[in-house]
């Protein structure tokens, strides 16, 4: 079976892989970048495990075929701090204990780190049906919602 | 399995036309893709369209209607400025559409190709009256959307055709939509049942209405009584539970485990009323 | 220095400082389960019945055998080879019939033969090419039926001693327990209420689905990484299964993205280590979530019948029940878990409980966080909200009245040490949410819960550096943050920073044996261990010091990080800091390092009570949660944060399974609702905030007066929303899920 040739940037980075067309943005991210910080939990777009922003927009990378990455922008988990300098919804998660098991925690931060970008002051009810794709098992969202929801405000005062 | 991404519909057709096996188009990929990694279905042709001149643009047309390109997102027509002041139904069912993920992705085109008789966008285009074109062998017609779903999984688009752009009338003076679906969840659910309603009033009174109905029977439906129960009214109660008794006498739906044929009756008649008055609001210019 | 003086003031615990994991899991530099790979490794796939009950006739893989790609096929045939261990029985025999179906499939998913191939897609080819004949078989899935007098035999001769005659051979395990006259309490009753009740199979939805990497070779030598509660016990288990020695194979547990309960035995780890000893080559082998819905272990489901008198004062008068549990199609279902919990929080004078484990066409059912208890509480509490209502008594003096306390004798046999049920209904009656208005169309529900907690075998080695730093070594996976917890403790016993200590979960080489991270066990037992451990290391630091001093060692004493002289010497020298005795540890005696190797016995039963509101829409039967209160005791709160974490972790997974969550089979014998889509969990918008009060009521059982946490939250919520939804939709919920249809026909039969 013939591979195709993709040249996408990650993370400010230009990569290339190889992929068969049935693999998805996932299984190349992961299995040929080795950037292991997205998650498939489930496959089919239904838990949020695997995402990451394409062009600035937030997807599932499983629901993505590695072959339409190319000449696109993704960012990832890994790309979240500026160096050594960790994004604040990554502070506040580990503050507020926004995290148990912490393998939903790559898609939150970067699903919230695209619902703060789009929308710097959403209510309660805003960031919960924003998530509402990030399926979270341990916490019941609790802690996760005020860590986004105080990162909000921090971000605000600061800006 | 093939990888194509060609330059125009003819040739999106063409290779269509001339495949072997299983063919597949591309556009959100969010059903495709999950289809193909279950194994559901693994094409053996898949022809990704989103490189297609203008499939991701939203046009207002002279005459006041829509053109959509098919690989429109249901992030990129909640966003639009416009759009959903004129069809908030059409909107909001599209937004309802799966997670914020989804969302940048999916589109109408794959919700209504994909032939599932939940498709939330699929009562709401049936209400408003969307139609689409397809491109073909022999060039392009233009279909209405209740036309397209033949049964669960299944279109009448015949091998070669793909569907080209999404057309919405003009809303015109004092009409509204709306589309409301019923879930046990608050969101991530495959509709129950579906509601699409979409009115224009003469002063107080409904003077045209089309009612549509998801998830309750093989295709969407289109149900003519429901809108023959509001048509003359300014959806009192009792046009209101009539409206309610239409839409639950056109149900046939199946027992699953999303639902039973009962609650799926019921819910319809409730869903009905609700999505009305919202309708009916919005053309009065009451809510958004 | 007695190790067993037990303290209550406290410098470190009780404090909320950031996890010492913390930062690798917000930049994805966690490893979790999937995230390993080896040079030269190979992927595998594993090719799952279709059929609900079938004889494997044939299975064909000579296709698949015949791709470049594929480097090895597994059948049941590659786990027969056992050279030195012939035969295996129990436990062990279960588990391999799950992991790799013999003669018979015995549900959809069974594992039937696997692959590995040179990449994930060349292996899920490869599968379509193995051909199996299959003869299928009657089969049956719900519980009742199975009980059957007709119902199609699973397998014969698996009920144990406890069955009593007649039976059908589904039942495997049967138990009864209680104590005084129920007859004779039920005449002394003014009300008694009986009622029947069923809840479904729910999954523990762990986001991370099981995965592994393994690599084990002709000589017996192998290396398996995996994400496990527990890695000790998948040790053993592969090696059995694969008939080599349990200390050749080495198993290091990866990050784990949850368990519940899920990940506590083994399912793809055996058949990955036979794929790579038949390929000669490392072999990655991860589920899909159709697969993990399928084929791993989802609870039990329960159909139960409850009987409980009351006086007009609220008194109960007897209590008894019948809990049948279906498991699977395998022995262990925790009909006897379910029955000795029902009633454990109250103080009973005549109670009878039996509970049956049932074998059906479905998963082998695992643990899930409390298992067999919340059905249980389901059906008691939902009869003890009636009782109440009935009676116009308030749910909570009510659950006051008859509370269990220290000195009564549990239901299930033993006599209660301290516990705090009393406490946890006393914080419910004074907090705000029991007396806040409700809307129209809300209801309140309340009920109490019971977990008995674990102990467990456990090891946990602690060693000091030159620095004055120390490293602690545990075997129990971190699930939700106990890395903070162990080094809390060690903190607190040697008087160093929080942050100079670094805890490690080691691989089985590296640690003596430990019991799984299950139990609300690792806080508690490994805790111990940590502490007791922490306490060697300063006898030994006291006798360093006393050496230096040159006095004897019952005259040091450790306060604050440092030896001090005490008695007779007191103010003789001045406190030697941790730091400066380990400076030159090497030329005063050598390396000093701490141990705990025991089974730890004082787990200390847990108790909780929560308070819930929910609102019934009357048109579509739908459900919304809008208050929660979860209060619970937790002995001594070690890190709150977390502990507050596992109460909210708790009540949510409960909310699911009260309202959505199921396990939905065809008449076909086939799982319906595989993946999240349909099998529907809570998510971000359906729940509101979850407040949580800790009671602390100290352990005996501990030094610092733990109790877990992890399980009891999942006891009440199952029976509290009935409560709430039954209280709001004036119609009493006997089935789970509640899910909207379920309500909705229920509104129309009032």
């Amino acid at each position: 079976m013939s591979k195709l040739h993709v040249t996408t940037t990650v993370n400010g980075d230009e990569v290339e892989y190889l992929c068969d067309p049935r693999e998805t943005l996932l299984d190349c991210l992961r299995d040929k970048l080795n950037l292991t910080g997205a998650k498939e939990g489930c496959g089919t777009g239904d838990c949020g495990a695997c995402s990451v922003t394409v062009d600035g927009r937030l997807v599932c990378s499983c629901l993505m075929l590695g072959v339409e990455a190319d000449g696109k922008q993704i960012e990832t988990v890994e790309g979240i701090a500026d160096g050594d300098v960790l994004h604040p919804l990554q502070k506040k998660f580990i503050e507020y204990a926004a995290l148990q098991c912490g393998v939903c925690t790559p898609g939150v931060l970067v699903a919230a780190k695209s619902l703060l970008e789009k929308n710097p002051d959403p209510t309660e009810e805003e960031a919960r049906y924003w998530l509402a794709g990030n399926l979270c098992r341990c916490t019941g969202y609790d802690k996760i919602i005020r860590a986004v929801m105080d990162t909000a405000a921090e971000l605000r005062e600061a800006s | 399995m093939d990888y194509h991404s060609p330059a125009s519909f003819a040739e999106a057709s063409a290779l269509a036309e001339n495949a072997t096996g299983i063919t597949r188009f591309l556009a959100g990929g969010t059903d495709v893709l999950v289809q193909l990694r279950s194994e559901l279905v693994t094409p053996d042709t898949l022809i990704d369209i989103k490189k297609i001149d203008g499939v991701h643009d939203v046009t207002r047309n002279a005459d006041g209607s829509w053109t959509l390109g098919v690989a429109v997102t249901g992030a990129e027509m909640s966003e639009h400025p416009e759009l959903g002041r004129d069809w908030p139904g059409v909107v909001e069912a599209m937004d309802l559409i799966g997670s914020t993920q989804v969302q940048g992705r999916a589109t109408l085109t794959g919700n209504l190709c994909n032939g599932s008789p939940a498709a939330d966008s699929v009562p709401a285009m049936v209400a408003a009256g969307v139609t689409l074109s397809v491109t073909g062998p022999g060039g392009t017609r233009e279909v209405a959307v209740e036309d397209i779903p033949t049964g669960p999984g299944r279109t009448s688009l015949v091998r070669g055709e793909v569907i080209s752009a999404v057309n919405i009338p003009a809303r015109g003076e004092n009409g509204g939509d709306a589309y409301q679906r019923f879930i046990p969840r608050t969101e991530m659910d495959i509709a129950v049942v579906g509601v699409g309603v979409n009115l224009r009033l003469d002063g107080d009174t409904i003077a045209e209405a089309r009612v549509s109905l998801g998830a309750v029977a093989p295709t969407v439906l289109l149900v003519k009584d429901a809108a023959r129960a509001i048509v003359g009214t300014a959806l009192d109660d009792a046009a209101l539970e009539a409206l309610a008794a239409a839409a639950s006498a056109a149900c046939n739906p199946i027992d699953d485990k999303r639902g039973t044929i009962e609650f799926r009756t019921e819910v319809a008649g409730v869903l009905a009323k609700r999505t009305a008055k919202v309708a009916y609001a919005r053309a009065k210019g009451e809510q958004a | 220095m007695a190790l067993d003086d037990r303290k209550s003031i406290f410098s470190f615990v009780g404090t909320r400082p950031d996890r010492p994991d913390g930062l690798d899991k917000v930049t994805g530099r966690a490893k979790f389960g999937a995230d390993m790979s080896a040079p030269g490794m190979l992927h595998g796939a594993i090719l799952r019945s279709p059929h609900a009950h079938a004889r494997i006739v044939k299975i064909d893989a000579s296709k698949a055998e015949a791709l470049k790609d594929v480097k090895a096929v597994v059948t049941r045939a590659d786990f027969a080879d056992v050279p030195f261990k012939p035969g295996l029985e129990g436990e062990f025999y279960n588990v391999l019939e799950n992991v790799m179906a013999g003669e018979k499939a015995l549900y959809d998913g069974h594992a039937v033969a696997a692959v590995a191939a040179t990449s994930a897609l060349a292996a899920r080819d490869a599968l379509k090419l193995i051909e199996v004949e299959y003869e299928i078989l009657p089969h049956v899935t719900d519980v009742d039926k199975a009980m059957a007098p007709d119902a199609p035999v699973i397998r014969k001769g698996a009920a144990d001693y406890s069955v009593p005659a007649g039976m059908h051979p589904n039942v495997v395990r049967y138990h009864e327990s209680g104590h005084g006259d129920v007859e004779a309490g039920f005449a002394e009753a003014d009300l008694i209420i009986e009622d029947s009740f069923t809840t479904e199979a729910t999954h523990q939805g762990y986001i991370e689905p099981h995965a592994c990497l393994a690599s084990l070779g002709m000589d017996g030598k192998g290396e398996l990484w995996c994400t496990t509660q527990g890695h000790w016990i998948a040790q053993k288990t592969c090696a059995a299964l694969l008939g080599i020695e349990t200390s050749q194979l080495r198993v290091t547990a990866s990050e784990i993205g949850g368990g519940f309960g899920g990940k506590t035995t083994v399912f793809i780890e055996p058949v990955a280590l036979a794929l790579s000893r038949k390929a000669n080559r490392p072999v990655k082998l991860v589920m899909n979530r159709s697969e993990v819905f399928r084929a791993t272990g989802p609870t039990a489901s329960a159909s139960m019948d409850i009987k409980i008198g009351m006086k007009k004062d609220g008194t109960i008068t007897a209590a008894e029940g019948i809990f049948r549990l279906q498991g699977g199609a395998f022995p262990g279902a925790p009909g006897d878990m379910t029955a000795m919990c029902a009633f454990a929080p109250y103080d009973l004078t005549n109670v009878r409980q039996v509970g049956y484990d049932v074998m059906a066409n479905r998963p082998k059912q695992a643990a899930y966080r409390a298992p067999g208890a919340p059905m249980g509480a389901f059906a008691v509490e939902s009869v003890l909200d009636e009782l109440c209502n009935q009676l116009g008594l308030d749910p909570v003096d009510v659950r006051l009245k008859n509370a269990a306390a220290e000195g009564s004798k549990a239901s299930y046999g033993p006599t209660y040490e301290r516990i705090g049920l009393v406490e946890t209904l006393e914080a419910a009656k004074a907090h705000p949410h029991y007396s806040a208005p409700l809307k129209p169309g809300q209801g309140r529900g309340i009920s109490c819960g019971f977990w008995f907690n674990h102990g467990g075998e456990t090891s946990v080695s602690l060693a000091l550096s030159e620095d004055g730093s120390a490293q602690v070594m545990v075997g129990t996976p971190d699930i939700g943050g106990s890395r903070a917890s162990m080094a809390l403790m060690a903190a607190e016993v040697l008087g160093i920073p929080y942050e100079n200590i670094r805890v490690t979960v080691a691989d089985t080489a590296s640690l003596g044996y430990n019991d799984v991270s299950h139990g609300s066990r690792v806080t508690y037992a490994s805790g111990l261990a940590t502490i007791k451990a922490a306490r060697h290391a300063v006898e030994k630091l006291c006798e360093r010091a006393a050496v230096k001093w040159g006095i004897p060692v019952e005259a040091v004493k450790w306060e604050n990080g440092c030896a001090v002289p005490s008695g007779p010497n007191a103010g003789d020298f001045d406190p030697l800091p941790l730091a400066d005795i380990t400076a030159d540890m090497g030329a005063t005696g050598g390396p000093i390092s701490g141990h705990f190797e025991a089974t730890p016995e004082g787990a200390g039963v847990s108790f909780g009570t929560h308070i819930v509101d929910a609102e019934v829409d009357p048109e579509t039967g739908k459900t919304s949660i809008t208050r929660y209160t979860v209060i619970q005791d937790a002995g001594k709160a070690i890190h709150p944060t977390y502990v507050e974490g596992q109460y909210q972790g708790g009540a949510a997974q409960g909310i699911g399974w009260a309202l959505n969550e199921e396990y939905i089979y065809g008449d076909d014998g086939r799982l319906q609702n595989s993946i999240f889509l349909d099998y529907r969990i809570p998510v971000a918008s359906d729940l509101p905030m979850i407040d949580t009060v800790i009671v602390e009521v100290p352990n005996p059982g501990h030094p610092f007066g733990v109790r877990g946490v992890g399980e009891t939250g999942i006891v009440p919520p199952l029976a509290a929303i009935a409560n709430a939804v039954s209280n709001a939709a004036g119609v009493r919920m006997k089935q789970l899920p509640m899910s909207p249809p379920r309500i909705l026909a229920a509104l129309k039969e009032k």
